[in-house]
């Protein structure tokens, strides 16, 4: 595979989905975290009150720190920026054929051999400095695709599962989790999953170096100092 | 007239509030340039476009019903009126509904007890997080609104409260089957903690827009010009209009 420093690493779509999803999710949290504190307990079911078994318990309410009001309009408004991130990366992502062939496993990347090779770099923190470098690595697609498919709609459908509106016509919406306090407590663990993925995500750029990937996330070329290489 | 540039054209459309609200020019309580109004308009529009149907929300077995159902904000009004109120079971109690009505009438709780009556069990879900499960039982919306015979421009109902909270709603969320006046909860008379003597329940919208301890009810044509213009207490608040979601 013969690939030039010209040639687009991220397409535009792939590039504009991630910022605008990034940036949403810079908001989504802090304002996710507002409204947790107005009632920072977490259930299993459909009801749930102070007193109630729970979940999990983050103490004391902190609804006289922040607004309700604001942080929820916030989160609604990063919300449908993430909505059109979603859009526009399944529209073009599959229509292209960039999902299929760039983001799932191609077949030598699912050799035991290869797997054991990659893991064995992992442990000790190698990653790849040439050609190999220009494709996503197994763990990498994994990671995305954990992201993609399951983590960001379960936050999606999870979110929509508390408007009382919409579940009025779609009660499967809530009965699929068993209960409103049940996809209210999957939010908040899908997003804790997405927030884990983001530290362990900056951590890898920070590692592999920092200009060498957000580069090509920006303006879509890879990197120039693999030109040249075998 | 079609002297209309597409400079005036522009600016209108920004004036407007910008990409956001193209289309959404029906979005009651006005958004007043802010970005954050435009977001509640986006979400009541969408959602009242791709949602048409006024399907019934769901309604549970009566051993569903929680044990304990919170009861937050105000729980025991701070008025002397209504306590003296309460002392004779609220027998002096009038609804009025005035506005943009044929038949203006001050109903009282007996006479709202008149109309065919409807007991849901539902699941209360508290904007804060938290979500019970109650009886209500009194009369629909509908049912008052046919009884006074709304006029042709009336197109929002506007409610106070005993406490100072007023809100505002369409007539899709009004007109809906499960939307109450309700004097009953859970088989008794409704609690005072829960508004007493009648409350509303608005149960395709969260909880806070079941307001308690009603006091009157007007039709109106538009919902932007009351008091400071934000449509209802909780938007003085920093909430949306919209608690669908």
């Amino acid at each position: 595979m013969s690939v030039g420093a010209s040639s687009l690493r991220h397409p535009w779509y792939v590039r504009t989905a991630h910022w605008v999803a990034a940036s949403s999710i810079m908001a989504l949290i802090p304002s996710g975290i507002v409204i947790l504190g107005y009632h920072p307990e977490l259930y299993w079911g459909e009801t749930g009150f102070f007193g109630d078994p729970y979940f999990l318990s983050f103490g004391k309410r902190s609804h006289e720190m922040f607004s309700m009001g604001g942080a929820r309009q916030v989160h609604f408004l990063a919300a449908w920026f993430l909505v059109g991130a979603a859009v526009l990366y399944f529209l073009w992502g599959f229509s292209t054929g960039y999902i299929r062939t760039r983001l799932f496993p191609t077949s030598d990347q699912l050799e035991v051999s290869h797997i054991k090779q990659l893991a064995a770099d992992h442990f000790a923190l190698k990653h790849d400095e040439a050609d190999a470098a220009l494709r996503y690595n197994l763990f990498q697609k994994i990671a995305y695709m954990l992201v993609i498919f399951v983590i960001a709609p379960v936050i999606v459908f999870t979110g929509l599962a508390m408007s009382p509106n919409l579940t009025a016509e779609y009660p499967g919406l809530i009965e699929f989790w068993g209960g409103r306090q049940t996809a209210r407590t999957m939010h908040f663990l899908a997003a804790s999953a997405l927030f884990a993925f983001l530290v362990i995500h900056l951590w890898q750029i920070w590692l592999v170096g920092v200009k060498k990937l957000v580069g090509p996330m920006l303006t879509g070329r890879a990197p120039s100092r693999v030109e040249g290489e075998p | 007239m079609t002297l209309i540039s597409r400079r005036q054209l522009v600016l209108g459309a920004s004036a407007s509030s910008g990409l956001l609200l193209a289309g959404c020019d029906a979005y009651p309580p006005g958004t007043r340039g802010s970005l954050l109004e435009a977001t509640d308009a986006f979400t009541y529009r969408t959602q009242r476009a791709l949602l048409p149907q006024q399907t019934l929300v769901r309604e549970f077995d009566r051993d569903a019903i929680s044990k304990h159902f919170p009861a937050i904000n105000t729980v025991n009004p701070e008025s002397e009126a209504y306590h003296r109120s309460r002392a004779i079971s609220f027998a002096d109690y009038r609804l009025p509904v005035t506005g943009l009505v044929e038949r203006p009438t001050a109903f009282s709780l007996s006479d709202l007890k008149r109309f065919p009556s409807r007991t849901q069990v539902t699941l209360h879900s508290c904007v804060d997080g938290w979500s019970a499960i109650g009886e209500w039982t009194g009369v629909q919306i509908s049912r008052i609104l046919a009884a006074v015979g709304m006029k042709s421009e009336a197109r929002y109902l506007l409610f106070t409260a005993v406490d100072g909270w007023w809100d505002t709603f369409d007539l899709t969320d009004a007109l809906h089957p499960q939307s109450l006046i309700t004097y009953g909860m859970n088989g008794g008379p409704l609690p005072m903690q829960h508004g007493a003597p009648v409350r509303l329940r608005m149960e395709r919208q969260l909880g806070w827009k079941s307001i308690k301890y009603v006091t009157s009810l007007r039709l109106v044509d538009r919902i932007d010009n009351f008091k400071d213009g934000f449509a209802g207490s909780p938007q003085s608040h920093g909430y949306g209009w919209f608690g669908g979601i």
